[in-house]
């Protein structure tokens, strides 16, 4: 029987892995803050923006698709969050639009911002990026700033806007928080290993190759050290849950870790994502000859990803706590479509194993063979 | 009375400027996008059919310009989506559950499709076979076509907006039926007229650049090649054009009178009403024709529709009415919010009331009648500005063609250059096209429903005009830059092994 609270949580598990595999894709973003520590001369930039921005299209549409599905399964968040946080979202807006077209624009002649230009545009989103999106995402845990009050509407309160963000700052004041800015650096450091890892696996070149290895160590421990600050803050943090008897939002101690203890389906596949993310990450760093730790380490990545969000919107968690007022916080039932909607849009969402094969398909016969030197020097559409 | 003194005007101005910024921008880009993806499918597919290596260098040229043009449309597009969260977080709650479903499909269904196959386009020449690149590019631009599809399925529903009902207890409108919202007659028409501007835009472009090629007596083949493929799609598309064009008017007269009456200046109507070519100079009888395809049909003007009129023996309610009812609706809203847990009774015949009235719910949100009117001179001239440009365009296409196909074509300079402007022109046809879609709709977000003023986050004006500022400077560095790309490789030409 498919009930509204069934689609809530299938809308809710479907948003959470676009995240994940958003996440996994800022790969494009870790490598581009790199291309300066990485590349030494421009024939080896070349080669990494050249493997990256074959890639880059995924990360954008999928940033974008994972904008639509929320819009369209959870409109209050979109409102809140977006019309709330303003700043926090322009600015990652902004920093995309400069990459999008960074890429195309940096080696053409007449490009007025000169190569390196461009190539600094992509250096400022390879940072920008994945920080401000796990600081973002981070919100989702540690809360923020707005009221919801739908008589608005009617001219209650101070209408007619619904959703209110209760400070001047709208979003910039998630910097002010440090363990937002911890959540923001991990998920930094992990796009940066993940670019490591798919640059060792998709660029063949001698010099280039040993230089990846050497800096992965301190990415990748940078990013464990930065993940386990982060998970230990998470597992003894409090949360706010809607209470199904009352109706009513209470602030619980120890929630997440409550979440996960009363969910072990979803805390198995918390382990196993990022048991896969040290795996591929620590192969890498000890044997040299592995080059493919950016599969078991991106797959991983989804999992952790997906895991975690699962955690913060089942079990009639908050999944967008309040810190202004409590009963106004988003939980997947209060915030969600109608059941109209998002039975349309489960049909619609049949499509996404079609799409996941055809990308699949195509990855692989375009990546038959690792980037090198030669292949570039015969590529008629080149960066 | 409602007060809502919050909201400034400026705030709603300045998220209105904004957003037409972008969209502004959004479809400078766009429109080149789907007409190139057609042309240079033709081209590629003349390749694998005649195996001529002739074929593959004009379409890897297309390509090249296609590249440089499509990040920006992109990137422009990814603000678009974003600003009506950031911009306006009222109106996405408000219709989200109707608006936000057309989004994700175009997301899951057109965006990996364009951006997978993009990259097989363009890195695949010597990875795949011949037959699976040209279908890689074909559904690049199928890709491209399916996410118009959808954004323009719900821009329709904004200028008609159908499949949905009121829900008090949620205070949001949800959506009831969805074919209703995916496939209703205005979304067919606009996505067949605004598409078919898309494959114009490319083809006259692609003209263009093949007359300036042809003033500079370079690339002959390739050129005279190009425009023969141009001038077929650039033809269908613009007769496509009008034939939309002639039922939007049709759909426009029957669901938003006001923007027809605002695009005409007509501010008293009535029977057999005439068509102003530009101020003083009118045709009679054709706004009838246009609007009801009866010479005798009735057009409402401004001062009817702000007035009320009757006609054929129905009334419509002058502005003053429907605010009425508007308000009334509102404070029934609000009253059956305040009974709903506890006093069943009252709630009850406040949902009552509500009913009665919802079909002006958003007229309860408007202050004074004027507000109805859409500005008129920008509407009025940019209607101008698309039909009179599309017109002019049908010409220089038509000129082209018949002299290539004679064989005249470089001895006739003028209409070389004639052929090199037309770009210009075909830009401001499809820009004036959305000015008048757009700024016609107002002063509503949804037509009849919520007005822009209702519709908007609440944001300090100054951040506002902050973004906007931040955004302006950086899209017209962008577009800058792109322009000047895209003249030096139209310059540099593509790589001709014969000549």
């Amino acid at each position: 029987m498919i009930t509204y609270s069934l689609l809530q949580h299938y809308w809710w598990f479907l948003v959470s892995l676009l995240a994940g595999l958003l996440v996994f894709l800022l790969f494009v973003q870790g490598a581009n803050s790199l291309i300066f520590v990485l590349g030494r001369n421009e024939a080896e930039r070349a080669l990494i923006v050249n493997s990256t921005g074959r890639k880059w299209e995924f990360t954008f549409t999928t940033l974008v698709t994972f904008g639509g599905a929320f819009f369209a399964s959870f409109p209050l968040f979109y409102s809140t969050s977006f019309g709330g946080a303003y700043w926090l979202w322009i600015l990652i807006l902004f920093s995309f639009i400069l990459q999008a077209v960074a890429y195309e624009f940096q080696s053409k002649p007449g490009n007025i911002a000169g190569r390196n230009g461009y190539r600094y545009a992509l250096v400022l989103n390879g940072v920008m990026g994945p920080l401000l999106l796990g600081v973002a995402v981070s919100t989702l845990f540690e809360g923020a700033n707005f009221v919801v009050e739908k008589g608005a509407l009617a001219g209650e309160g101070l209408g007619p806007v619904i959703s209110r963000w209760d400070n001047a700052w709208h979003g910039l004041e998630a910097l002010a928080n440090p363990w937002n800015i911890v959540a923001g650096l991990t998920i930094l450091f992990l796009a940066r290993t993940l670019g490591i890892l798919y640059l060792i696996n998709n660029i063949s070149d001698n010099e280039l190759r040993p230089r990846l290895q050497r800096r992965l160590r301190t990415e990748g421990i940078a990013f464990v050290v930065l993940f386990l600050t982060f998970a230990g803050r998470l597992l003894c943090k409090d949360g706010i849950a809607c209470n199904p008897e009352t109706e009513q939002m209470e602030t619980c101690a120890y929630l997440y870790t409550h979440n996960l203890m009363a969910m072990p389906g979803i805390a198995a596949l918390l382990l196993v994502g990022v048991a896969l993310v040290l795996f591929g990450l620590g192969k890498s760093l000890f044997c040299s000859h592995y080059l493919r730790g950016i599969w078991p380490a991106g797959i991983g990545t989804v999992l952790t990803v997906l895991a975690l969000l699962l955690t913060a919107g089942f079990n009639h968690t908050a999944y967008y706590p309040s810190t202004a007022d409590v009963q106004s916080s988003l939980t997947l039932a209060n915030s969600c479509s109608s059941e109209f909607t998002l039975r349309v849009m489960a049909v619609v969402s049949l499509f996404i194993p079609f799409v996941l094969a055809y990308i699949a398909y195509t990855w692989r016969i375009m990546n038959r063979q690792p980037l090198s030197h030669e292949e570039l020097e015969q590529e008629e559409h080149k960066y | 009375m409602l007060q809502f003194q919050l909201i400034e005007a400026s705030l709603v101005d300045w998220s209105r400027a904004q957003f037409a910024l972008t969209a502004c921008y959004h479809w400078l880009f766009v429109p080149l996008t789907l007409g190139l993806a057609v042309v240079m499918g033709v081209m590629e597919t003349l390749y694998v059919i005649r195996k001529d290596d002739f074929w593959k260098r004009t379409a890897q040229f297309w390509m090249r310009l296609f590249g440089i043009n499509f990040a920006i449309g992109v990137a422009t597009g990814i603000i678009l989506e974003f600003e009506f969260g950031t911009n306006w977080s009222n109106y996405s709650w408000l219709v989200g559950d109707i608006f936000g479903a057309p989004l994700a499909i175009e997301g899951i269904v057109a965006f990996f499709m364009e951006s997978t196959f993009i990259a097989v386009m363009f890195f695949g020449w010597n990875k795949v076979g011949r037959r699976f690149h040209l279908a890689s590019t074909w559904l690049t631009g199928i890709g491209a076509t399916l996410s118009a599809w959808w954004i323009l399925v719900a821009n329709s529903w904004m200028q008609h907006p159908v499949g949905m009902v009121f829900n008090p207890e949620t205070v949001r409108h949800e959506m009831v039926d969805f074919w209703a919202v995916a496939f209703q007659g205005v979304a067919v028409t606009k996505f067949f007229h605004t598409v078919m501007s898309g494959w114009m835009t490319g083809a006259v472009f692609a003209v263009g650049v093949s007359c300036w090629y042809l003033l500079q007596g370079r690339h002959k083949r390739m050129a005279l090649a190009s425009i023969r493929v141009a001038c077929a799609v650039g033809l269908f598309a613009t007769l496509a054009v009008i034939y939309t064009g002639d039922r939007s008017g049709i759909e426009i007269a029957k669901h938003q009178p006001m923007k027809l009456a605002a695009a005409e200046g007509l501010q008293q109507g009535g029977e057999g009403a005439a068509f102003s070519i530009v101020p003083g100079v009118e045709v009679p009888q054709l706004l009838s024709i246009l609007a009801t395809h009866d010479p005798k049909g009735y057009v409402p003007g401004i001062n009817d529709l702000l007035n009320g009129y009757s006609h054929n023996g129905e009334t419509h309610l002058s502005a003053a009415e429907k605010m009425e009812r508007g308000r009334r609706a509102v404070e029934a809203f609000g009253r059956l919010r305040a009974n709903l847990k506890d006093h069943p009774e009252q709630a009850a015949e406040a949902r009552r009331q509500f009913d009665e009235n919802v079909k002006y719910f958003g007229y309860g949100y408007i202050d004074h009648p004027e507000e109805l009117v859409p500005n008129i001179p920008i509407v009025y001239w940019s209607f101008r500005v698309m039909v009179g440009a599309g017109m002019a365009l049908l010409l220089v296409l038509v000129l082209v063609l018949w002299h290539e196909r004679r064989g005249l074509l470089e001895q006739r300079r003028w209409l070389l250059h004639l052929g090199v402007w037309s770009i210009l022109l075909v830009y401001a046809a499809g820009q004036a096209g959305w000015i008048v879609a757009e700024v016609g709709r107002q002063p509503w977000a949804i037509q009849d429903m919520l007005p822009v003023g209702t519709a908007v986050s609440q944001l300090e004006t100054a951040s506002v005009q902050t973004t906007f500022v931040l955004f302006a400077v950086l899209f017209t560095a962008l577009l800058a830059a792109e322009v000047r790309i895209m003249c030096r490789a139209i310059k540099q030409g593509p790589e001709e092994k014969t000549e």
